[in-house]
């Protein structure tokens, strides 16, 4: 599956690669990841997942951004962890031991959320919904599943514009929020209209698809095969995961 | 009765029993006739349309397509394919992620190889004037565009007989004049609902007026 591309941009090398190997890809690195448990093993992890985000392309600032929202998400569990786990205590805290067992266990948490992230958004987030879908189907996941994942990509785009049309139905009629009952209702209306709405539009949906001699199976168009920057890739990654298995037993 | 692709006799059809939006009509069409159905607003032009294919089952009456008359589901799934209907919201009825998968997703359904499918894709969308916009996303598609694309996908079908829903419905006045001239060059039959008159006039030769549940010819 190509993506329109405006001029002047090559693709990256891991947008080279078939959607398949990059979802399989994510896959085995973060269940290699998660299996791994120590901190030596687990920066190595971290250095492969950055080199794949170059590797990617990735913007570096945005990324970041994105990585540190989902650390200051699970700051509150690391940051109680030392004190929880019990262990040597290495430090105190307003009179609260921090452990050095949850000290470690800390770090490593924080090195495998970081690594799986920041490999996950290599790897699957500069991939388009539909490759995505093509390719989960490709590896044999129900045709079924796919398509149900499909349409929620192609539909909710069609509802968050149904709703940003009334939205601005509403907002032309001077309508502007506040904590009023005349607000509520309308919103009440706004959101009763898109239900109704949505319910509606699947109907005609089906009733298009039927038309075009839809009889509940799916057929995929486009045929991808693995070319050679596939299995050079699945190679490295190989070698990488086993290093990293090593890494981890010494 | 073997030159009628359509025979309607006497339909009857209401979304609900006491409202009847089709009232007793009567229409035939015949290999390669091209008809204009006119008439107001909600005066039941697209649920006329949408029964000749099988999608709303009338209270009464009869629909003979394509030599057989048509009763249940299983029926219609020949008129279907025969029939091409493009509907009168362009995002109703594209709902593959690109261009490509939904023109070719009616040819696959009719068992085509997928080689197949993607040259009758192709030759349909290079038909409609839109060589090359197979890897485009379909919902990024303006208005127009998600016309055409749809006329495309019913073309991939190679239907005998085009049932359009307002086809130049929100397209601009070269678009419009390019869909015209598209229509015009294609062999099928045709029933074109129309609102702007004097553009499909020149397309149409029959024109028949859809009012109080009847159809007046
Ligand atoms: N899904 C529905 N449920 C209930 N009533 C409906 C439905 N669709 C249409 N109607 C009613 O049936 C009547 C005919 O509708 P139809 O869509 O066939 O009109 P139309 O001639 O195509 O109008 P337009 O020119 O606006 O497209 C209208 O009065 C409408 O209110
Ligand atoms: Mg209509």
């Amino acid at each position: 599956m190509s993506s329109v591309l405006p001029l002047g941009i090559t693709l990256s090398p891991l947008a080279r690669l078939d959607p398949r190997s990059r979802v399989l890809a994510a896959f085995a690195f973060a269940v290699g990841v998660v299996w791994c448990q120590s901190v030596a093993a687990l920066t190595f992890a971290c250095a492969l997942a950055a080199g794949l985000a170059v590797l990617a392309r990735l913007p570096p600032l945005s990324t970041l951004r994105r990585v540190l929202a989902v650390e200051g998400f699970m700051l509150l569990t690391l940051a109680s962890l030392p004190f929880t786990m019990g262990g040597e205590p290495v430090f105190t805290l307003l009179g609260f031991a921090a452990g050095g067992d949850g000290l470690h266990r800390a770090g490593i948490l924080l090195l495998k959320s970081s690594a799986v992230l920041l490999a996950t958004l290599a790897l699957l987030g500069t991939l388009d919904m539909p490759a995505l879908g093509h390719a989960l189907a490709r590896l044999g996941l129900p045709v079924r599943f796919v398509a149900l994942f499909l349409f929620t990509v192609r539909y909710i785009d069609v509802l968050h514009r149904e709703y940003a049309r009334l939205r601005l139905a509403m907002r032309a009629r001077g309508f502007r929020p506040r904590a009023s009952l005349h607000c509520w209702r309308s919103l009440g209306h706004l959101f009763g209209m898109l239900l109704v709405g949505s319910l509606e539009r699947s109907e005609r949906i089906d009733a298009a698809m039927r038309c075009r001699g839809f009889d509940g199976r799916f057929h995929l168009l486009d045929e991808h095969r693995p070319g050679r920057l596939d299995w050079g890739f699945g190679a490295v990654q190989t070698a990488s995961l086993l290093l990293l298995a090593v890494l981890d037993v010494w | 009765m073997s030159a009628h692709l359509f025979q309607l006799r006497d339909i009857r059809f209401g979304y609900d029993p006491d409202h009847p939006v089709l009232d007793g009509v009567d229409f035939a069409l015949t290999t390669g006739e091209r008809v204009a159905l006119c008439g107001a607003n909600g005066s039941g032009k697209t649920t006329l349309l949408h029964v000749m294919v099988g999608l709303l089952t009338p209270s009464s009456g009869s629909v003979v397509a394509f030599g057989r008359e048509r009763r249940c589901e299983g029926d219609f799934h020949e008129v279907r394919a025969q029939a091409g209907l493009l509907f009168q919201d362009s995002d109703d009825q594209l709902f593959c992620p690109t261009v490509a998968e939904d023109v070719a997703f009616g040819p696959l359904n009719l068992g085509q190889s997928r080689a197949e499918a993607r040259r009758a894709a192709d030759d349909a969308l290079a038909q409609v004037g839109l060589d090359g916009f197979g890897h485009r996303v379909t919902h990024k598609l303006s208005g127009g565009q998600k016309r055409l694309v749809a006329l495309a996908s019913v073309l991939a079908m190679r239907p005998q007989v085009l049932l359009l829903d307002e086809p130049t419905n929100g397209l601009d006045r070269d678009a419009r004049a390019r869909l015209l001239g598209v229509l015009a060059s294609l062999p099928q039959a045709m029933v074109v609902i129309a609102h702007d008159d004097d553009a499909l006039a020149a397309l149409t030769r029959r024109r028949v007026i859809l009012e109080a549940g009847r159809l007046l010819g």
